[in-house]
């Protein structure tokens, strides 16, 4: 994971052995950012996944995943001293807890998702079970992509608690609670689901938020799709195993065919068998598209928060305008608006000067106070809308770049599931041949 | 029991309607002078499908050239016909509507080139429908019952479920008819036939007479009421008729196979273009992925065709090749029960004569020994027949799978190129990219 610049490509990474550190993700290098990002000063990967059990929070005994997190200092990586690195285990859980604080505490930043909580857009032969050793795999490779993510970012890294989790075990729960970000996290979800009329959204947000609708419409059809694909497409190699079978069973018939004949029916078996391992393969592919549906979300999410701000900007603006128009009445006595004070007074009479005075003062003080809201809220607001675009821009590249590599390794399995058939069929026809 | 006599195997020997006889001395079934068309044949300018016939020719020989273009010999056939002493080559293509007040139907063209001298002519082309080819079949059936006559494509289709004028339809029985012909010109005693020879020159053939007598299933009345019940089979022809079943078992699983393959296939290319087409609407959304997107839905579609025609070979060559063998092993098997009575009436016949010798020294007719000549000729027929038959399976089957392995061969060749373009296309545009941001 060094930062030579050098983009590797997938093209090259066609044996997907064993992850160490050292082949990390070919998107580790791709991350790199300008900056002191964690990743330039730490190496990080999520090396390994464990089953253990224990007792959950109502003492019931439960089975459940932990994955090991191993970090070591970059410069003694570079050194080519080779260190052994530092690790601790921790379970999806802890992970969302983290994902959930920085949501919380960096509300303009497009917040890298985890790997899906459970298996969606299965196609009927894949395993829904969390506990299926090929779903926790792609979840340790997920996970790790995650943290790749996250301590690429530009803001994002330089979290303390995010470092905390990745080199302290113990005590890093009652951290991120300490840090009260739970308070915030319950209005954050309430505000996300609120409805709210703005009269004037930045249009670059609205446009990013009608994307992230699209883009997340998108993605899931797609994986829908592929889905459906890849159920067809095994019901078809499967069938070609009963060749086998009948091949067989015809080869005990005959003389000069026989051989030729029950070569041919073993590589239809192979053929038969093939599938699983290509379909399993292209998981990686799906993993990818539902990185980027949840991804889709967390660009929404940037939005709405945009939206509310705006929202309550306008609010106080709108606050400070009646406010301003009541001291005018106020002062000058004349009655624009309807308002029940004005229908008492005509009533029963105007008050007396003393309590005008007092509620003049009041006015001016609330005025005042409404001033300087305004003026932070709209500070808030153009900070916002400021950090907002930027993280948008390099979402946009990032998200560009990983999604036409995801296309060419795709376009890749697609050749190797060809070239596999090609092989197969060549086979038996070989076979065929000597019938 | 008299002595077995030997018999040469090859030559046809004794029966009277079998052998080979010139041309000349054989009654033509047609009358001397040319018959015009019959009224009501008419032809119209247009139809859908296929286009409409023109008027039965009279013999022009087809080219030389496209004869032997169109014939698809197999240079390994072992046997009497090897490609170099073959004399007689036949084709069936051409298909053509008829359009009549009376009916519709298709008639192909047989072309016929030959240097037999039981030819008049070198060359042939006639114009023959479905009818005649049965006609054919069962005349040999008739005058050849101990040998094996192949098998015709079914006669019946079921009105409504298959379209009998469709092009994929009328293709298929086609290339079985043209298969037909081929097996009876193959053979060294069917192809001697005087019906076969008439079939393949006469301008049109008067069959009327001979269908009427006969149903679809086609079994020869002269041997099915003949009352003789056979003792012992020899076990060499108990073999054949375990090995035909056993073989029509495993047929008929391959045809269930193929057809369920065709279901899954088609299933899939149906999902498959929806699935391509998700990409297409997710491009248009899109920038700089816009293209990428596009080129995997259109490869997504290329691979759609390509499983497309591999289904439509997967019908069209694979599944009619499968059936037609079933129906070979029908006709084999009749053979072999024709053998069966006539040895049964052999049997039957001697222990008759040999009670009557026992009783009042009658001697043996000479009747029962000309059954004894039957049955032999008929086993060494049946013999031969069966030695090509098995020949032939071998080389039918052989060309047959190694078809199929060549076809999905060539659908994943298409999928590989259209994903390996796709590839090249995106990763030069991807270090186009990369150099005009270092520039």
């Amino acid at each position: 994971m060094a930062d030579d610049g050098r983009d590797e490509s997938l093209a090259t990474d066609e044996e997907d052995s064993e992850p160490s550190c050292e082949e990390g993700a070919s998107l580790s290098t791709a991350m790199v950012d300008d900056g002191s990002t964690l990743i330039r000063r730490l190496e990080i990967c999520v090396a390994e996944a464990e089953k253990r059990t224990g007792k959950n929070a109502v003492n019931m005994g439960e089975n459940y995943t932990v994955y090991l997190i191993e970090t070591r200092p970059m410069d003694a990586v570079n050194d080519g001293r080779n260190p052994a690195p530092d690790s601790l285990w921790r379970r999806y859980s802890e992970f969302e807890l983290l994902r959930n604080y920085l949501l919380v505490t960096y509300p303009c930043v497009i917040v890298p998702p985890l790997p899906e909580k459970r298996a969606e857009f299965v196609w009927h032969k894949l395993s829904a079970d969390n506990m299926d050793p090929d779903f926790v795999e792609r979840r340790r490779v997920g996970l790790e992509n995650f943290l790749l993510r996250v301590a690429s970012h530009p803001v994002l890294s330089n979290d303390k608690i995010l470092h905390h989790f990745l080199t302290e075990e113990h005590g890093w729960k009652e951290a991120v609670y300490d840090t009260g970000f739970q308070a915030k996290a319950d209005s954050r979800l309430r505000a996300l689901s609120a409805t709210f009329r703005v009269r004037n959204p930045d249009k670059r947000f609205v446009e990013m938020k009608h994307y992230s609708d699209e883009l997340q419409s998108h993605t899931s059809q797609l994986l829908r799709a592929r889905a459906r694909v890849a159920d067809r497409l095994y019901g078809v190699y499967k069938v070609h195993g009963n060749y086998g079978r009948v091949f067989s069973e015809w080869s005990a018939i005959e003389r000069e065919m026989g051989d030729g004949l029950q070569s041919a029916g073993h590589h239809m078996d192979a053929f038969a068998a093939s599938i699983d391992d290509i379909l399993e393969e292209e998981e990686h592919y799906a993993d990818q598209l539902k990185e980027y549906l949840s991804y889709a979300e967390a660009l929404r999410a940037v939005c709405r928060k945009h939206e509310l701000t705006q929202f309550e900007l306008e609010v106080c603006t709108q606050d400070l305008v009646t406010k301003r128009q009541q001291r005018e009445e106020l002062a000058t006595g004349m009655v624009r608006t309807f308002s029940l004070k004005g229908v008492t007074n005509k009533l029963f009479g105007a008050e007396a000067p003393e309590q005008r005075e007092a509620r003049l003062k009041l006015l001016e003080e609330l005025i005042c106070e409404g001033q300087d809201g305004v003026k932070d809220k709209t500070l808030e607001c153009q900070e916002q809308v400021e950090r907002g675009l930027v993280d948008m821009q390099r979402f946009k590249e990032q998200k560009d770049k990983d999604l036409k590599e995801a296309l060419i390794s795709y376009a890749l399995m697609q050749v190797s599931m060809c070239k596999k058939g090609i092989q197969v069929w060549s086979n038996a026809k070989e076979c065929f041949l000597k019938m | 029991l008299p002595a077995r006599r030997t018999m040469s195997v090859g030559a046809p020997k004794g029966l009277a309607s079998s052998g080979q006889k010139p041309i000349t001395e054989i009654t033509h079934p047609l009358s001397a002078a040319d018959e015009p068309l019959s009224p009501g044949v008419t032809l119209c300018p247009q139809d859908a499908g296929l286009t409409n016939g023109t008027p039965v020719e009279t013999s022009s020989p087809a080219s030389v050239s496209s004869l032997f273009n169109r014939l698809q010999l197999d240079d390994e056939l072992d046997g009497d016909t090897s490609s170099e002493t073959k004399d007689l080559f036949v084709t069936v293509d051409d298909p053509k509507k008829h359009v009549s007040t009376m009916e519709t139907y298709i008639t192909y063209r047989v072309s016929t080139k030959t240097t037999r001298i039981e030819f008049d002519l070198p060359e042939y082309s006639v114009r023959r429908r479905y009818q005649d080819f049965d006609w054919l079949r069962i005349k040999l059936d008739d005058s050849q019952p101990t040998h094996l006559v192949p098998p015709l494509p079914e006669k019946f289709v079921m009105k409504g479920v298959v379209d009998r004028f469709s092009e994929e339809f009328v293709e298929t029985r086609m290339k079985a008819l043209d298969k037909f012909l081929k097996r009876v010109a193959d053979h060294p005693v069917l192809s001697f036939n005087p019906h076969f020879n008439a079939f393949l020159t006469a301008k049109d053939l008067n069959k009327r007479q001979g269908l009427a007598l006969l149903t679809k299933v086609g079994e020869s009345v002269k041997y099915v009421a003949s009352g003789y019940k056979l003792r012992a089979r020899p076990a060499e022809y108990t073999a054949m008729v375990e090995y035909l079943d056993t073989f029509s078992g495993k047929l008929g699983t391959m045809d269930r196979i193929a057809q369920r393959i065709l279901k899954e296939q088609s299933e899939y290319l149906t999902e498959l273009r929806e699935y391509g087409s998700v990409y297409s609407s997710w491009a248009a959304l899109e920038e700089e992925l816009q293209r990428p997107l596009e080129g995997v839905a259109g490869s997504v579609s290329t691979c759609c065709r390509a499983m497309e025609d591999l289904s439509e070979n997967m019908s069209q060559d694979f599944l009619p090749v499968l059936r037609e063998y079933v129906l070979y092993i029908e006709s084999m098997k009749n053979v072999l029960r024709k053998r069966d009575q006539c040895q049964a009436e052999y049997e039957g016949r001697l222990e008759a004569a040999i009670l009557r010798r026992q009783e009042d020294r009658t001697p043996v007719p000479a009747e029962v020994e000309k059954c004894q000549d039957k049955v032999e000729c008929f086993n060494a027929d049946l013999k031969a027949d069966w030695e090509r038959w098995q020949r032939n399976k071998r080389q039918d089957f052989k060309q047959l799978l190694t078809g199929m392995a060549d076809k999905n061969i060539s659908y994943y060749e298409k999928c590989q190129s259209a994903w390996e373009s796709l590839i090249t296309v995106l990763q030069d545009k991807q270090t186009e990219d990369k150099t005009s941001e270092t520039n």
